[in-house]
């Protein structure tokens, strides 16, 4: 068990709003200050993608800003060197999300040191596996104070909800639908029962909700039971349309 | 009268038998794995826990090889090419995959998925493909049973292979093009991958080769293993041998070759060559050879050797035959190759359209240029005059005909 920032912020008393952007997009040089701006605008948690050619869970947004991202020259080594001094100002949990393969490659040890001396408090990686996890790398994430962070969805049975929730620490990550991810309007029926049934199981770890999140509307339907909500596809799309300046207009516009 | 009780056992034979085996836990030496996010977990976890049983169910065999026979037209002759084994001094057995309804390997598979479908209660079938040979053997199977077929291909394949997709829509199935990344193979399986995600409750992807979580490539592997089944049984009869001395298959992502193979796995004295295509050359940044230039990493949910770059990105590969270039191989061939069980070879691309055209003017076959890979290693690799060597013909060159007219200007 980590004490990190992560646990800290789940500890306030107030619905969590966490933005997702993709690591060298619009521009390369991009990924500091849309983090800076993000906390300024009041954001208590930041998801930084890190990009991968292949990104099987994601819609179309997030898969063309990681296409542009590689294009602007992003690396998993340059994304370290952005973040290097990045704890000097910037305070609120920061954690990266990424597929398994680039980790892999750099080192799966050598990603986690990495991660800890520049002050990223978890991780988000979609296709590693609980059971792999759990078997091959839970000591050396813990050996470094990484929070790994898992999925579980609304066809997620309860006992594996169980399962996932009793190797999670820090929080567990909700997707809202069956779908990759991608801005939606609003949730159903479906939706509902399925935030009621996990809320129901009183898990240990606190739940935020992402996938299809994109104004306030689904951002409070989404947390009138779960303790926050991540956005992504939308912010991104604001950001392609409006620009890094405009960061506090999408942030109060949600909340 | 007391009838013997017989524990079932899935078509290919008993799980969990030879060191070349998938292990229980869906490795094969090192690669292999199931890592997919947790929203496929459902839908891989039914088909992990319920393969084998239903592959071991007699009904089911038996549909199997009723449609094996009747509609695809197995068993596929073994034909010894005598002409060709005049020339390069060697006893040349073809596998006739060519002369599969639908012309390739590929239905062998899908017809077995089809049927795993329906067994799983899914209506709808979703598939990916590159040069289309898959997707039109899935689009055949689909309407063969009356369900819905998507198939996803990368915009720039559709552009290419315009024969195949007609025949998929002629077969009532939805082409939808990939247009994320680079718009080709790789593309398509993610976009298959993602409409699994989005659609979990009705639909089965079948994938068209020997990759993919744990259990695909074992599960397509044991529907293509009819391929070397069928070979002992036919050398057996013509040579008084079950085994020959070599196989020899091409690779995309192994499909041919795994069945090709399966059979003569824990045969040491049968030489397993596959075939990888070189492309322009091994160092000429257009090829599609992962056993040379690929590194162990995750593709489509398996760990298995891959064309990427030094950060991990997947990098696209070539070969002029669009069923080769999948830059990565199935985790079956990734250990058959680390484990030093099989030689790989690669072949370029003018090697094996001159390989395709001297099988046209020696035995009177033409041959998709997939299969004309695995046709072109007689040229540079040396077998004994008594040896008995048995090529994988996985395909037939008709959608080829474009390619081959460019190539020598016919
Ligand atoms: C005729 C033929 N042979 C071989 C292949 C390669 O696939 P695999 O390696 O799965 O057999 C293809 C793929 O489209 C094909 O059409």
């Amino acid at each position: 068990m980590t004490t990190n920032r992560i646990h800290q912020k789940l500890r306030e008393d107030k619905k969590i709003l966490s933005i997702y952007f993709t690591a060298g997009y619009p521009d390369l040089e991009d990924t500091v200050p849309i983090i800076e701006n993000l906390q300024e605008s009041g954001v208590d948690m930041i998801e930084i993608g890190l990009p991968f050619s292949d990104p099987l869970a994601d819609g179309p947004t997030i898969q063309e800003s990681s296409t542009r991202a590689l294009k602007n020259g992003m690396t998993t080594t340059r994304l370290f060197k952005q973040l290097e001094n990045i704890r000097e100002t910037v305070h609120i949990p920061l954690i990266i999300m990424g597929y398994f393969n680039p980790i892999m490659q750099y080192g799966v040890e050598n990603f986690c040191s990495r991660c800890a001396e520049t002050g990223i408090d978890g991780l988000i990686i979609p296709d590693l596996p609980v059971d792999v996890y759990e078997e091959e790398y839970k000591s050396l994430f813990e050996k470094y104070g990484l929070a790994n962070i898992f999925l579980i969805t609304p066809q997620t049975p309860n006992e594996r909800v169980r399962f996932i929730d009793s190797v999670s620490d820090g929080f567990i990550y909700m997707v809202s639908s069956a779908s990759v991810t991608g801005a939606k309007n609003t949730f159903g029926a479906i939706q509902k029962q399925y935030f009621e049934r996990i809320h129901n199981l009183r898990l240990k770890n606190p739940q935020i909700v992402g996938f299809g999140i994109s104004n306030e509307d689904t951002f409070l339907a989404a947390t009138e039971l779960a303790k926050g909500a991540i956005i992504g596809s939308a912010f991104i799309k604001f950001l392609n349309e409006k620009g890094k300046e405009r960061i506090p207009e999408f942030v109060n516009s949600i909340r | 009268m007391s009838t013997p009780v017989k524990t079932a056992v899935p078509i290919g034979g008993a799980a969990g038998s030879g060191s070349y085996h998938v292990s229980e836990k869906g490795y094969y030496g090192e690669f292999g794995g199931a890592f997919i996010p947790e929203m496929l977990y459902p839908n891989v976890e039914q088909l992990r826990q319920k393969y084998l049983e239903v592959m071991s169910d007699p009904s089911f065999k038996e549909e199997f090889n009723q449609l094996l026979k009747d509609y695809v037209g197995r068993p596929s002759p073994l034909y010894f090419a005598k002409r060709m084994s005049e020339k390069y001094g060697t006893r040349i057995y073809l596998k006739r995959e060519d002369l599969n309804h639908t012309g390739a390997h590929k239905i062998n598979n899908t017809i077995g998925q089809i049927l795993m479908a329906r067994r799983l209660g899914k209506n709808r079938i979703i598939a990916e493909t590159g040069a289309g040979q898959h997707g039109v053997a899935t689009a055949t199977v689909c309407a063969l049973m009356g369900m819905e077929c998507v198939v996803y291909m990368g915009e720039i394949d559709i552009a290419r292979q315009a024969p195949n997709v007609a025949r998929m829509k002629m077969l009532g199935a939805e082409v939808r093009p990939a247009l994320s990344g680079s718009r080709t193979l790789k593309d398509a399986t993610n976009e298959a991958i993602r409409d699994w995600i989005n659609n979990p409750v009705d639909t089965h992807y079948i994938i068209g080769s020997a990759i993919g979580p744990h259990p695909y490539p074992d599960m397509v592997t044991r529907f293509q293993s009819v391929i070397s089944e069928e070979i002992r049984i036919q050398l057996k009869e013509k040579e008084g041998r079950e085994n020959p001395d070599y196989v020899v298959a091409c690779i995309g992502g192994g499909s041919n070759a795994a069945g090709t193979f399966y059979h003569f796995l824990d045969k040491e004295e049968v030489g397993i060559i596959a075939v990888e295509a070189a492309g322009k050359g091994i160092d000429s940044g257009e090829s599609a050879a992962t056993s040379v230039l690929g590194h162990k990493g995750i593709i489509h949910g398996c760990k298995t050797l891959l064309m990427q770059t030094d950060d991990g990105q997947i990098t696209e590969p070539y070969s002029i035959s669009a069923g080769l270039d999948y830059p990565g191989v199935g985790p079956m061939h990734s250990h058959l190759y680390t484990s030093g069980r099989a030689t790989f070879k690669s072949i370029t691309d003018d090697e094996a359209m001159k390989a395709g055209l001297e099988l046209c003017k020696l035995e009177g076959i033409i041959p998709a240029i997939e299969s004309s890979h695995a046709l072109a290693i007689f040229e540079n690799t040396r077998f004994e005059k008594d040896n008995i060597v048995v090529v994988a013909l996985s395909g037939r060159g008709d959608k080829d005909l474009n390619t081959y007219i460019d190539h020598f200007g016919l």
